[in-house]
């Protein structure tokens, strides 16, 4: 059966020179970077390379990279370390209500430990006000965590806007961007965009699992979370994933290679099948049309069919598709965006995610939509009564 | 340092005639379970009682781990043997064997022996005296009781000196096999693999049936009803499971019966498609999880029509137990936390939001015959395309 796969935002299949590279980094230069003999310098010479490659991304330092284990693990690091750095200027920490688990969840955590948290609510388009913000922001705030693309719906936030209001309202707060969804999809230049810290993940960019970073813009202080031989810079000890950098160094190079081609293809991909679902009845569309939202995400709710058996019922024709966020799927009724934007309850238990990559086609998308039509009518049939 | 156990058995051993057949199986089973662990073990029966001996790098705990889920068992004693010798020098063994044993003990004690070896000079009564006197004189804390000791040092003189103190619980129970089969239908609940460790637990041979509704029921039900199935074959043995694909059969009553008999027909499909595996199995009877009153069709009325669909006889273990009591084996016997996980509630739309909780089984056939010239045939490709294999214990 042929393979489609439309979930690209859970995670993507890594690239032959990401394979190729793990394989040689495993296989031939298997040293510890640490290491004074030439293994070791061989190896430390992968590190580097990926270290330059993801900051010339971010037109950022190489100093300003600190590897991590992943998405989730840069945002603790980013939030828990700014948060202990700045605890003596303040004490709220402030984020919007549909932020990701490994974000949500480590607010919860500090606010255990005494931090006051808030949430900035937004729309049902997943905006925020940016008065609205302005307001909340007073001299107390240490810490704003944001997200760039939110991962269930794709609504896309004015960072560069809101890093100037909280310079302007938070002379000493950090900006955290979860841009976990965002890198690799935006050219994301954090310091012209006065973000402090910034996540990202690998493996949603065609990089191996359990590699990511944070941005940590010059002269920032943060706490490290890990403690060791005092590795990249004594912020995350821990003999580096020399393999797994590697990879992500190549996939970051790799995806703002062909840029702008490759976001027009993902546009038109999701515009195709935006368009093709609007065609069907009663389909609920959650992502902002067009440009206005990320350019591989489009969130749609199916009234009738519950998500998990329209996932299935796909799934059987080869096509692999989300319902909610896949970090989530093991709790119930978890879908924090859908709840932050206020979706109804028959929408948030119909919504599934198609998200693209740009190896995905339109006769992909065609395939899906035909799939769609004829499975849909013969599982709105049956519903609970 | 011990290296055999001695099996203590209960109810075998009053089993008359047969007693052979249910020694025999119990030591079939503790064969067929300590394959599966390290080391090299020899199993003998001798005079009306089972042996373990354990060499080549056996691991302790993982033995009587292994050896506490063979039912039939009820007690595991480590037993430590000594050469046979003269009394002075069996004194001195006894009291090495409390100090390794019950070192600094406070406790009371008996010493038991039974010669099995008469040509032993001295009689068992003398025995009993000469080491508790031994025990006595080395250990001054502790003191003797006929009657109610703490400790009971159990003796055997036989070609060697067997010497025991400890028993570790068995789970009880017979030798699966020694009873005959049944089909136990599994859901992935947590009530199902608890009703079919009780029913092997009295000696019978389990199969397992799973009904899979795929796209209302994900790979990942599936894959956790077959880890449940893992987890009690760590106490059965290998179990025969077939996954049958129901959702057309669903489908069907769906669109032909009152929504509120959906569950009860629904169920009678899978007792008919259980009782045809089971045949085919040769298995005597049907086991299900049920308990009265639990949910709508586990009402005594709903039984009934449950049991109508089938002429085999339906087991039902738990019938009698509270969810709670339920949850306590399933937590001793480790399935609980794999039951738990939330992998089935795509099947809602299945589910009435007022189901009949007293159904007169007349009315529910009258309903099913409105499928018929359609469910035959759906019932025949389920159990055509129905997909069989066997669960080995990991």
């Amino acid at each position: 059966m042929r393979e489609i796969y439309f979930d690209n935002s859970s995670t993507t299949k890594p690239s032959q020179a990401v394979v190729d590279i793990v394989i040689k980094t495993m296989t031939k230069d298997y040293g510890n970077p640490s290491s004074l003999h030439r293994k070791g310098v061989d190896a430390e010479r992968y590190v580097s390379a990926a270290r330059k490659a993801v900051a010339s991304t971010l037109r950022a330092d190489l100093r300003e990279i600190v590897f991590t284990s992943g998405g989730t693990e840069s945002n603790n690091m980013a939030i828990i370390g700014a948060a202990y750095a700045l605890r003596r200027r303040g004490k709220r920490i402030l984020a919007t209500s549909m932020e990701h688990p490994a974000v949500a969840e480590v607010l919860t955590f500090l606010k255990n430990e005494g931090f006051t948290v808030e949430e900035v609510p937004v729309d049902g388009r997943g905006r925020i006000d940016l008065d609205d913000l302005r307001e909340r922001l007073d001299e107390d705030v240490i810490v704003l965590s944001t997200m760039y693309v939110n991962n269930e719906i794709g609504a896309v936030l004015p960072v560069k806007e809101i890093a100037g209001i909280l310079r302007e309202r938070s002379p000493h707060a950090l900006y955290h961007v979860d841009a976990i969804q965002a890198y690799g999809k935006y050219r994301i230049h954090p310091g012209q965009l006065g973000i402090d810290l910034m996540s990202a993940s690998g493996h949603k960019l065609h990089g191996p699992k359990g590699t990511g970073f944070l941005y940590i813009r010059r002269g920032t202080r943060i706490v490290p979370l890990i403690y060791g031989g005092g590795q990249q810079g004594g912020l995350r000890s821990g003999t580096e994933n020399v393999p797994g950098i590697a990879g992500l160094g190549v996939a970051a190079a790799e995806a703002y290679r062909d840029f702008d081609a490759k976001t027009d293809r993902l546009y038109g991909l999701k515009e195709r099948l935006e368009k093709g679902l609007r065609e069907i009845p009663d389909v609920v569309i959650h992502s902002p049309e067009g440009r206005e939202g990320a350019p591989h995400i489009l969130h749609a709710s199916f009234l009738g069919v519950g998500s998990e058996v329209l996932l299935h019922s796909l799934e059987d024709r080869g096509i692999y598709i989300s319902a909610g966020s896949a970090c989530s799927t093991h709790k119930r009724n978890a879908s924090p965006t859908m709840k932050a934007i206020g979706a109804p309850k028959e929408e948030v238990s119909s919504g599934v995610r198609f998200s693209f990559s740009e190896t995905n086609t339109e006769e992909e998308v065609d395939l899906v939509l035909q799939a769609l039509r004829e499975l849909l009518p013969q599982l709105r049939r049956y519903r609970a009564k | 340092m011990f290296h055999t156990f001695l099996i203590k058995y209960g109810e075998i051993g009053i089993k008359g005639n047969n007693r052979h057949v249910f020694e025999d199986a119990l030591a079939k089973q503790v064969r067929l379970r300590l394959a599966h662990v390290n080391g090299e073990f020899e199993i003998r029966k001798e005079r009306g009682r089972i042996y373990v001996e354990c060499g080549g790098g056996w691991d302790e705990e993982e033995t009587v781990s292994a050896l506490t889920r063979v039912f039939g068992i009820v007690g595991i004693c480590p037993v430590h043997t000594y050469p046979l010798t003269e009394i002075g020098e069996l004194r001195a063994r006894m009291v090495e064997y409390v100090k390794e044993e019950h070192p600094d003990s406070t406790a009371s004690f008996k010493v038991k022996a039974r010669r099995v070896n008469k040509e032993y000079p001295h009689e068992s009564m003398e025995i009993d005296a000469e080491l508790g006197e031994a025990i006595l004189m080395a250990c001054p804390k502790m003191h003797v009781d006929v009657h109610h000791p703490d400790i009971l040092f159990d003796l055997e003189i036989r070609d060697r000196v067997y010497v025991y103190s400890k028993v570790i619980p068995g789970p009880g129970g017979m030798p699966v096999g020694s009873n005959g089969s049944a089909m136990r239908c599994l859901s992935g609940g947590i009530d199902s693999p608890v009703a079919g460790w009780m029913i092997a637990k009295r000696g019978v041979k389990i199969d397992a049936v799973y009904f899979h509704a795929p796209p209302y029921t994900s790979e990942r039900a599936k894959q956790k009803v077959i880890d449940l199935a893992k987890a009690v074959a760590r106490y059965t043995g290998p179990i025969r499971l077939h996954v049958v694909n129901f959702t057309d059969i669903q489908l069907a009553i769906y669109d032909t019966c009152p929504h509120e008999e959906l569950t009860i027909i629904m169920r009678r499909f899978m007792m008919r498609i259980a009782e045809h595996f089971a045949r085919k199995d040769g298995d005597l009877g049907i086991v299900t999880g049920e308990s009265i009153g639990q949910v709508a069709s586990q009402t005594m009325q709903s039984l009934i029509t449950t049991n109508a669909a089938v002429s085999m006889p339906v087991y039902r273990p738990l019938i009698g137990f509270d969810k709670s009591e339920i949850v306590d084996i399933a937590k001793q016997i480790d399935t609980y936390e794999t039951s738990i996980l939330p992998y089935e509630d795509c099947c809602t739309i299945f589910v009435a939001k007022h189901p009949v909780t007293k159904p007169v089984t007349e009315i529910i056939e009258r309903s099913e015959a409105k499928l018929k010239g359609q469910i035959e045939e759906l019932v025949e490709t389920a159990i055509r395309t129905t997909e069989t294999f066997t669960v080995r214990p990991e």
